[in-house]
């Protein structure tokens, strides 16, 4: 009956989707048809949750009947991975994704922000998108579906997704991928009505920074998520997918930044319009990538040309119309703004440029194999390339960072800003020199990036203490120099475990010792233990510094029968400053096994500096809604921010 | 459906098999082991460099390009036998050729467009500024 009830639910959000379109881009100067799209949306949001409860029901009560369910759940999967794998296949990810979409649909209804007139318009750009994937899910991938005879028992899950990670990173992910289609809608919206102006960046900021956090959060995660589960120690590897996630990361982060110039004085605003069509392409194209099967990973679950050719006609309908309706109404706006070379327009508008440039690397990048393989040639783009222009692209943006703050709107002044940033290099000299002459092996390369990295961070304290004597310090202006220094603490985190890792590699019998980066590790044997629905092999190893015990790992490896897989699970102890980091090998006989073990110094600073960025966009999104609650101005620590 | 049963039986090789790479004696000629192998790609792996796979073909080619450091053979002869054997796939850096100019060129070229844009933005709003000052 589930399956029934969910079929239907989605059907009935379709038509309403048709009405919240329709309602939304006809209706633009009638105001009961205002009315009709935002109910339209509201109720739209219900069905499709009831839709997605409907599946998750499925899944928690094993109805192999709906073939979704039968091919990727069992019984003796934990309740956690029957609730996670609604989304750990295609379907149901599709599924999942027009959940996210309706509930900006729905917020945005809600709080109308910008408006009646732009958030009406708004909701009919999202109705229209919400018709496409609707239609998509409808027609090509429905979750629904049923099987007869029902099979006895499910196909299981891949045990790489069984893992709690599932549970975090789609959802957080897919709330920034889809966020975008807010700004999106709002940019479109702006064009329709022509109100392209700071009414509208405002409206649209807080979708933005929703987005932009959730992508921070959701990429940092997944690379989390790789690093202690592929057994490897790597946290980036280029991959198609990753790269699909970073591209609309870039494009947000110049968003976030150029429509903060164009909320404040105006300039910029073609431009703010244009990144934020980019942004939703880009998580189009993004979908498109990992869904349609073009490229092989675990994430691209199942490969269906069909689907590939619908998904690949929403987003150039998407994306070419939103470029036509750009290229029609953006030569009729004049762009006023008038400021300095010096200002903080300028820096914003570097950081533009070198963001733009890194999204056209890894575009290029990762089209560029694809499109070839189209005539015949087979070529592999990997890390080194991407290195290559990264490295230096970020360096320079990391350089030119620390005047933006320190530059005021319109008119800044070049001179004062380099000498309170003084400190800022000190700090940057003292870090070259430490890692040039205390650190082995020694790198310039190290050097260099410590220093940039260091200079960046002594910029925020720099700016926080400035900001603190002249009491300016608001939680808007905090928002920026926690997500800056963040950024230079994961810059310190991927060099520190770059370019000084420790590895080893041994085979060894129960009682036998391996030493790596001042760690000694003692094998204590494997013994065989029993999960729910696996078997392990399960490690025991003492970890010792200088002959004392100060820990135990126990990396394992887990054999899935339904699946017929094997998964590693690795053993990581962290300082907060390295982790020591163990993965159990294959076995060798006679109680010896192989033993591989990594120390990844100053690896945590990775992930930790991404939690520090997405607190500051938190703090920023703060800031947003006090200003909302407490008066209709911005605070006046944001003004002057 | 068998698409995805063969990426998964993939998978798990990938998870699986890691017989123990052998480990250069002299320090150095390691080094230059462990940096060539981040260079190629595993033939058989989604997007992994010789250096992540755990795949056996990977363990064969770093045994490999270990055999041949030993040997004497410099880091460019070993990129030669490589490419002469597996083409120009297993190399994770394009070369630069007529089938890879766009891909070298672009970001240049992508970096100038948005320079001169930025540039031409920054002349304007100043200009504007001149402007209001007369008036």
């Amino acid at each position: 009956m589930t399956g029934e009830l969910g079929q239907l639910a989605l059907c009935l959000a379709l038509a309403l989707a048709v009405v919240q379109s329709a309602a939304g881009l006809l209706g633009l100067r009638s105001q009961p048809m205002a009315r009709v799209a935002a109910g339209a949306a509201t109720g739209g949001f219900t069905f499709v949750v009831l839709a997605f409860g409907a599946l998750v029901y499925g899944f928690v009560s094993s109805d192999f009947s709906i073939v979704d369910v039968a091919d990727n759940s069992h019984t003796l999967k934990p309740l956690l991975y029957k609730i996670t794998g609604v989304w750990g296949n295609h379907e149901g990810s599709m599924l999942l994704w027009v959940l996210v979409l309706s509930i900006y649909s729905a917020a945005i209804a809600l709080f109308q922000r910008g408006g009646e007139r732009l958030s009406t318009a708004a909701l009919g750009v999202q109705g229209l998108l919400a018709v496409a994937f609707l239609l998509f899910i409808l027609l090509t991938s429905n979750p629904f579906l049923r099987v007869d005879p029902m099979p006895f028992e499910g196909a299981g899950l891949n045990p790489l997704l069984q893992d709690p990670g599932l549970a975090f990173h789609p959802p957080t992910l897919y709330t920034g991928y889809v966020g975008l289609s807010a700004t999106f809608a709002y940019a479109a919206a702006a064009l329709i009505t022509g109100d392209v102006d700071r009414a509208w960046a405002r409206a649209s900021r807080p979708f933005v920074l929703i987005a932009w956090i959730a992508l921070t959060l959701g990429i940092a995660g997944g690379s989390w998520w790789a690093y202690y589960d592929l057994g490897w120690g790597g946290f980036w590897f280029w991959d198609p997918v990753e790269n699909a996630s970073l591209m609309p990361w870039l494009v947000a982060t110049a968003l976030l930044h150029s429509a903060l110039a164009t909320e404040r004085t105006g300039a910029f605003r073609t431009w703010t319009l244009l990144l934020s069509i980019m942004a939703f392409s880009l998580s189009l194209i993004g979908t498109f990538l990992v869904r349609s099967g073009v490229i092989v990973s675990v994430h691209a679950f199942a490969s269906d040309p069909e689907r590939g050719v619908f998904i690949l006609l929403i987003l150039s309908a998407a994306i070419l119309g939103a470029l036509a309706l750009f290229a029609w109404r953006a030569p009729k706006l004049e762009s006023g703004a008038s400021f300095a070379p010096a200002s903080r327009e300028t820096a914003l508008l570097i950081n533009n440029i070198l963001l733009v440039t890194a999204l056209a690397v890894v575009f290029i990048g990762t089209i560029y194999p694809i499109l070839l393989a189209a005539f015949g040639v087979r070529l592999s783009v990997g890390g080194p390339y991407f290195d290559t222009f990264f490295g230096p692209l970020f360096v320079a943006m990391m350089i030119v960072l620390p005047f933006g703050p320190r530059l005021a709107w319109r008119m800044g002044d070049l001179k004062t800003a380099a000498r309170q940033l003084l400190p800022a290099l000190v700090a940057a000299i003292v870090a070259a020199l430490i890692v040039l002459f205390a650190i082995s092996p020694r790198t310039l390369l190290g050097a260099g990036i410590f220093a940039v990295a260091a200079w960046v961070i002594g910029a925020s304290v720099v700016d926080a203490v400035l900001r603190m004597h002249a009491r300016t310090l608001g939680v808007a202006a905090m928002a920026a120099i926690m997500a800056h220094a963040g950024l230079g603490i994961t810059l310190m985190g991927i060099a520190g475990t770059t370019l000084w890792r420790a590895e080893s590699l041994q085979v060894l019998a129960p009682g036998e010792t391996m030493s790596i980066g001042g760690y000694s590790l003692r094998f204590e044997g494997v013994r065989t233990l029993f999960g729910p629905n696996y078997r392990a092999e399960h490690a025991d190893l003492d970890v010792l510094s200088h002959a004392r015990l100060i820990g135990h790992l126990a990396p394992e490896r887990r054999m899935y029968p339904v699946e017929g897989q094997e998964t590693v699970q690795t053993a990581i102890r962290s300082t907060g400053f390295e982790d020591l980091y163990v993965a159990l090998g294959d076995d060798r006989g006679q109680g010896r096994w192989t033993i591989r073990a990594y120390v990844n110094p100053l690896a945590p600073f990775i992930w930790f500096g991404a939690a520090v960025m997405a607190l500051g966009g938190a703090a920023a999104l703060a800031a947003r809604l006090r200003a909302r609650f407490w008066s209709q101005s911005p605070s006046p620590a944001m003004e002057r921010a | 459906m068998k698409k995805l049963l063969f990426a998964m039986l993939l998978l798990t090789q990938t998870a699986v098999a890691a017989p123990a790479p052998e480990t250069l004696p002299d320090p150095a000629q390691e080094a230059r082991a462990r940096a060539l192998q981040k260079e190629f790609r595993c033939l058989v792996c989604q997007g992994e460099s010789l250096d992540e796979s755990g795949a056996p073909l990977a363990a064969d080619l770093r045994r490999l390009i270990r055999e041949r450091i030993a040997r004497g053979d410099s880091d460019s002869q070993i990129e030669r036998y490589l490419v002469a054997r597996y083409g120009d796939y297993i190399l994770l850096k394009p070369p630069f050729n007529a089938d890879t100019y766009a891909l070298w060129l672009a970001p240049f070229i992508v970096l100038l467009m948005a320079a001169g844009t930025g540039t031409l933005l920054v002349l304007r709003a100043k200009g504007r500024g001149q402007e209001k000052e007369i008036n």
